[in-house]
């Protein structure tokens, strides 16, 4: 699944700059403690979290995110947009719980 | 290749800063993703509790050959038994901190997970030293 599919699948908005259209997502991964997700989450996943807050960009550096969903309608810091832009990583918002949010893209076929 | 970092305490913004340097250099060296990630999730772990707990410290990290050795030394509080922060889900972080996402108690979980080899020395009031050792080729080790 491509980060754009992501992006259509959940009406989501996103909010950084990065080009993103064909890259792909391999997994999905829930988890708003960031040692879990830095503990557990793969290379290459669509992130879902609340966090909405500049270290999610560290984390997701760190596990070369594929993107990052922030869910229920939760603000991302503009510290944190302005480093996701630096390093090349897509951020997106949705009103969507992260429940709803997982169930669509396990819809679709992301694993 | 040495490189040194000096961390501030109770700064969430910028904790990360030291782990990420040494990510793009292992990259820049072509070193293979999944040790990367063991170095950089291993260091971050260390990096944020050097925030949370220790009111910052420093970073020395030390690029050799065949390993990553990296040397977190603060004079914070201490850990009064390690055996116990050791415990996966263990915590003392402040509820700002868990907010966050940070404080679930998995922190040296995974820095046990993800080092080669992982000393801490602490003393209660003293402070902490954390080391961790990543080789970078473990399949000729």
């Amino acid at each position: 699944m491509t980060i754009n599919d992501v992006q259509t699948i959940l009406k989501a908005t996103v909010v950084t700059q990065s080009l993103y259209e064909n890259n792909e997502v391999l997994s999905g991964f829930v988890g708003d403690l960031l040692s879990v997700v830095m503990g557990k989450a793969k290379e290459q996943c669509a992130w879902i979290t609340i966090q909405g807050h500049i270290n999610i960009i560290a984390v997701g550096t760190l596990i070369n995110v594929g993107c990052i969903i922030v869910t229920e309608g939760f603000k991302v810091d503009e510290d944190a947009i302005k480093k996701a832009n630096e390093e090349d990583i897509v951020i997106m918002t949705t009103q969507l719980s992260s429940y709803e949010a997982a169930a669509l893209l396990s819809r679709d076929g992301l694993e | 290749m040495n490189l040194h970092f000096d961390v501030e305490g109770g700064e969430f913004i910028s904790a990360g800063v030291a782990s990420s340097k040494v990510k793009k250099v292992l990259k820049q060296l072509a070193i293979q993703p999944e040790i990367i990630r063991k170095i950089s999730v291993a260091m971050y772990e260390a990096e944020i509790n050097m925030v949370i707990h220790a009111h910052g410290g420093v970073i020395d990290a030390e690029i050799m050959p065949d390993h990553v050795h990296v040397v977190l030394k603060d004079e914070g509080p201490g850990i009064e038994n390690i055996e116990l922060a050791m415990k996966a889900g263990y915590s003392t972080a402040s509820r700002l901190a868990r907010e966050m996402g940070f404080g679930a108690g998995m922190g040296l979980a995974n820095m046990k997970r993800y080092a080669d080899i992982l000393q801490i020395e602490s003393e209660p009031g003293k402070g902490t030293t954390v080391e961790i050792t990543v080789k970078l080729y473990p399949e000729q080790a």
